[in-house]
């Protein structure tokens, strides 16, 4: 904690002004290291922009029919053309966005807190409990996790819902895992030793010394499963296993659009567009992340588990 | 080593069992009725009631779990009646399909993956390196469904050079079974025709699938062959006077291949994924649209038989490769 403490004492005033200049101070060097760090981190910023102002940014309402305007090539009216009910398909793609957002931070708030949960109490409790919890890791990741969140979103009945619940309980074990590790390597070290020496309780080294330092592996781990959760629950839907139309979650536009690629691509191609460029961005963040808050990881198994 | 190696398979075993245990939990917990469901719509209820007694569903869930091991240890899956056939028929049938595709797969994403890799190493932190690293997390990025319409759309539709689908063009007869491979068999039997036929139809596939594939393998290969560049003997070698492809062919490559077996693991999970969205895309008839015709219709012991299949390998991959690395890597025997 000592390195910690005397950045503390560093710290300016703060002041709204201060601190985003420290911020953009503190983000430059990571956009410096690689381009592909500046394109991953636009990328984000727009896909979350597009997902909060959506509805003030697109020109109509994705729900709005129109008959007198069906499957209409790309034009200055519809920029990405329309769909054979006459919606237009740019503001669906960025009500599209907001879905995968909320979807994203639906998973992985699940997932990370259940499994970081069960990952601090296997590691810190050892012996039976942490056999017991570990096992049960091992039988999910059995699974190629894409199979696993197909059938059980299958059993539960296709839904966006189910999808999401699907993919959590996919996602899980990775973070018990990864938190697992972290957190027996930690615990022998000099500051948990002696935070234990000073009597201090279990809950409190979780909370104090133990949730900090594991957060920096954490949010590498989590940068990079946003793509891979937002490309799933697509695929998931696709296949019919997940959205279910009119909803406007890329998936789901794709698989719409699908029987009429032959005379309207662009119903198909622009959301495929949309949901690539969009993982693209997640992803290259994320790698850029791992990059460089650790670089010891680089090249290793550790992070970026994607299946 | 072997009583690494020993807890390795008790393990194993543990986790097949685990496998049984959540694919039966998860066909016994479907939402329809699967008695109605073969019974047909237009069944009376009380055949239904039949049905439903003599498939034991009315049973307890343990004593169905237990007549289902007991099925299982004697290799049988039950019966599909989506198919009207024995789900392990069934999978004896698409399986080979699928080992076909991804087989292919495989092999091409590990070649560009070796080539993008260490064109990367070589060229660390020049644009070559940043392009590669570019290229790698597309190939993970790309949508499987969407980059499949999409080659189908410009190949099939607009320029009309390869298939849209399946495995051989209709009125194609397959070759004499042998390996379930086509294009082995055509070529084992001398069938040339059949082999061009089943290799266009595998081209647009296989492309889609080796994406990930190739994503996930370039880092792997770039972050090894760096490594072994920096290590004594290719020092040596280079000093030696050894030309550069001799000294990439004999010493680095050869160190660098090691750690790829490690993500043959990871590579297996990736494809199954594949397979599931590319053979539904593709009207491919391998285990993963099996799995999917099962899961939508509901056909529960095919969905079981598909999904504990996949598994075991997956499982069984691992086991391998765990083995595998700890026969390559002293440093991991002898601890």
């Amino acid at each position: 904690m000592t390195g910690q403490d005397a950045a503390r004492q560093d710290r300016l005033p703060r002041t709204a002004a201060s601190r985003l200049r420290r911020t953009a101070r503190s983000v430059q060097p990571f956009l410096a290291e690689s381009r592909l760090n500046g394109l991953g981190a636009a990328i984000v910023v727009l896909v979350l922009l597009l997902a909060v102002f959506g509805p003030l940014i697109a020109p109509q309402n994705p729900d709005q029919v129109n008959l007198a305007a069906v499957l209409q090539p790309p034009s200055v009216q519809h920029w990405f053309g329309t769909d054979s009910l006459g919606r237009d398909i740019f503001s669906q793609v960025i009500a599209g966005a907001r879905i995968s957002v909320e979807v994203a931070v639906i998973i992985l708030s699940l997932s990370v807190l259940f499994g970081t949960a069960l990952g601090i109490i296997s590691g810190l409790a050892g012996g039976i409990v942490d056999e017991i919890i570990m096992r049960i890791t091992d039988l999910f990741l059995a699974f190629p996790g894409f199979i696993l969140a197909a059938a059980i979103a299958a059993t539960l009945g296709p839904s966006l819902q189910h999808t999401v619940l699907a993919l959590a309980v996919v996602f899980w074990p990775w973070y018990t895992r990864l938190i697992r590790g972290q957190v027996l390597s930690l615990r022998e070290r000099e500051f948990v030793l002696a935070a234990r020496v000073a009597r201090a309780g279990p809950m409190w080294i979780a909370t104090r010394h133990l949730a900090r330092n594991v957060l920096a592996i954490l949010i590498v781990q989590v940068s990079l499963d946003v793509g891979y959760a937002i490309l799933a629950t697509s695929s998931l839907s696709f296949l019919g296993l997940g959205a279910q139309p009119p909803s406007p979650e890329w998936g789901a536009l794709i698989a719409n659009g699908r029987s009429y690629i032959q005379t309207a691509w662009w119903w198909t191609v622009f959301p495929g567009v949309a949901l690539a460029l969009t993982v693209l961005g997640f992803n290259l963040l994320g790698d850029g992340l791992r990059d460089w808050i650790d670089p010891r990881l680089r090249g290793s198994l550790a992070g970026g588990v994607q299946e | 080593m072997g009583t690494v190696i020993a807890r390795r398979l008790v393990f194993t075993v543990f986790v097949l069992w685990g496998v049984t245990l959540v694919t039966f939990l998860l066909s016994r917990v479907v939402p329809g009725n699967p008695a109605r469901l073969m019974a047909g719509p237009q069944a009376s209820p009380s055949a239904v009631a039949h049905i439903s007694r003599f498939y034991g569903l009315t049973d307890p869930l343990y004593v169905q779990y237990g007549r289902y091991m007991r099925d299982l240890a004697q290799g049988n899956l039950g019966f599909s009646f989506l198919t009207r056939r024995n789900v392990r028929t069934d999978i004896a049938t698409f399986l080979p399909a699928t080992i076909e595709l991804a087989g292919y797969a495989l092999l091409l994403g590990f070649v560009l993956a070796l080539i993008t890799g260490t064109v990367a190493a070589y060229r660390r932190g020049k644009a070559a390196d940043a392009a590669g690293r570019l290229s790698a997390i597309a190939g993970l990025s790309l949508p499987v469904f969407w980059l499949a319409l999409l080659l189908q759309l410009l190949f099939h539709t607009e320029l009309g050079w390869l298939p849209l689908g399946g495995r051989l063009s209709p009125g194609m007869s397959p070759p004499p079974h042998i390996t379930g491979l086509l294009t082995v068999d055509s070529l084992l039997t001398g069938n040339f025709a059949i082999f061009v036929n089943a290799a266009e139809h595998l081209v647009l596939p296989v492309v889609v699938l080796a994406a990930g594939v190739y994503g996930l393998m370039v880092r792997i290969m770039r972050t090894s062959v760096i490594d072994a560049l920096g290590e004594e003997y290719v020092r040596t070698a280079q000093a030696k006077g050894l030309s550069r492809w001799r000294v990439l062919r004999r010493h680095v490559l050869r160190n660098a291949l090691l750690p790829a077996v490690t993500v043959l693991g990871l590579e297996f999970g990736l494809l199954a994924a594949g397979v599931f969205v590319v053979e539904s895309v593709f009207q491919w008839p391998g285990i993963g649209n099996y799995a999917f015709q099962a899961i939508q219709a509901n056909d529960y012991n095919a969905t079981i038989g598909a999904t504990l299949v996949i598994a075991v390998v997956y499982v069984v991959i691992n086991l391998i490769v765990d083995i595998v690395y700890l026969y390559l890597d002293p440093r991991i025997r002898y601890t």
